[in-house]
């Protein structure tokens, strides 16, 4: 691994001025970063842990209308809430097959965004529930909708001493149907070839959040009616671009992108009929 | 130009320790070359494996992906640690169903297990297979290892 110092601020304020430095970087639950340090992917001259800042919540709490899951909240604590069970159960789904066991003790759903792989698992969710980042320094916070964070592979529109402190989702007024689905290469343990939420509400619109098939994680909106036709699938998977890398060729990924669409839009009307 | 180390203290297998570590380095090299527990096992060293699974605050997590200054003042369980004098039934069931072969991922599985046990005493096989999915055995002693399992927690093992 390389040479770096370690800090562990206790505010917000100490944490941001740190990350404001050029060579800083971060450290949430490190289970992206430690890989990095170690091929050196990263070369930091300092490591910020922000386990220890405060104002950066562990808790997953109803505020309202919304849902907001702080900063520090693990995988696996995501998994096991009641209130992301019942409301968002396709991101429940997706914090279930982040890693493993080991992997979602540690890794944090703030870090899952700001690392920002294309193929990020809790992304597809996150856009089709239409939640929000909430991103502050001491002097400012912004909320930024999920489909405008992510700029490029492993970038965002995070500045220089902006840490995201909570995500925060739209409890549902009404039933909605959602599916979650990913195609990997083994069970265990792999990063996603393809990844995609569906989220239907009764009004007739289509959210779906795809991951792993474009340089960053997307949302594509469309309508029962629309999908009704081939040419609405189209329409729908047009913002799509996948690429040929060593999990999936491009083709298996289109195809397993529309096979695996179709099903979730099966699934969650079924859902929605269900409940209403 | 080396980094400044810093003085740490946690409680590795109910015992507190001091050691003084660099930042850069992880809970599983501290705890492998300061510490001398030599029960935890690099491997991938980037948490695919599981080889190196310790129980941090009460969590089984992958000690190569923590560093070793990010556990002061925390709680860590190794392999040395389960069981005391002799083995607990956990590891007398994987020896029973010849659940280890080649040993060297066996370490991970028992301290992955035996965290799986702690939250679900009485588990399900894909439960057990789903626990266990992030540690790799590279002999393939899957099915023994799930028996194995299985057996201690009472239920039906597939042999």
């Amino acid at each position: 691994m390389t040479w770096f110092e370690y800090q562990r601020p206790q505010s917000l304020g100490e944490a941001s001025d740190l990350l404001r430095k050029d060579d800083s970087v971060a450290l949430a639950g490190g289970t992206d970063l430690l890989v990095a340090l170690r091929h050196r992917a990263v070369r930091p001259a300092l490591v910020v842990d922000l386990k220890s800042v405060s104002d950066i919540a562990e808790g997953i709490e109803v505020e309202g209308d919304r849902l907001r899951i702080g900063g520090r909240v693990v995988m696996s604590r995501l998994t096991r809430n009641q209130h992301v069970g019942r409301h968002f159960p396709a991101l429940a789904q997706a914090a279930a097959v982040v890693g493993s066991v080991q992997i979602r003790n540690r890794a944090t759903l703030a870090g899952n965004l700001c690392n920002a792989s294309p193929a990020a698992d809790t992304a597809p969710a996150l856009l089709a529930y239409g939640a929000t980042v909430i991103a502050s320094r001491p002097d400012t916070t912004r909320s930024i909708p999920v489909e405008e964070f992510f700029t490029g592979p492993g970038t965002t529109v995070l500045e220089r001493g902006e840490i995201v402190t909570a995500v925060e989702l739209p409890i549902p007024p009404t039933t909605i149907g959602s599916a979650f689905a990913r195609v990997t290469r083994r069970r265990g343990v792999d990063l996603a070839s393809v990844s995609l939420a569906c989220i239907l509400d009764p009004s007739g619109r289509a959210r779906f959040g795809f991951g792993a098939v474009g340089p960053t994680p997307l949302l594509a909106e469309s309508t029962f009616d629309e999908l009704a036709t081939d040419e609405g699938w189209s329409r729908l998977l047009a913002v799509t671009s996948p690429i040929t890398d060593v999990r999936a060729g491009a083709e298996y990924r289109r195809a397993m992108l529309h096979v695996h669409s179709r099903r979730a839009f099966q699934a969650a009307s079924e859902q929605l009929r269900a409940a209403t | 130009m080396s980094p400044t180390e810093s003085a740490i203290t946690l409680t590795v297998n109910g015992a507190r320790r001091t050691v003084r570590v660099s930042p850069s380095t992880t809970l599983l090299e501290m705890v492998r070359t300061r510490l001398e527990l030599t029960g935890s096992k690099e491997c991938c060293a980037e948490g695919e494996c599981g080889a190196c699974t310790m129980i941090l605050d009460g969590e089984p997590v992958n000690s190569c992906l923590v560093l070793a200054v990010e556990t002061d003042g925390s709680e860590v369980t190794t392999i040395e640690g389960i069981g005391g004098a002799g083995m607990t039934p956990l590891q007398e069931s994987f020896l029973t169903a010849g659940a280890i072969q080649c040993g060297f991922c066996i370490p991970g599985m028992v301290v992955a297990a035996t965290a799986l046990l702690e939250r679900i005493p009485r588990p399900t096989e894909s439960e057990v297979r789903e626990g266990l999915s992030g540690n790799l055995c590279r002999c393939g002693g899957y099915s023994r290892i799930s028996a194995a399992v299985m057996a201690v927690a009472g239920g039906n093992a597939a042999t």
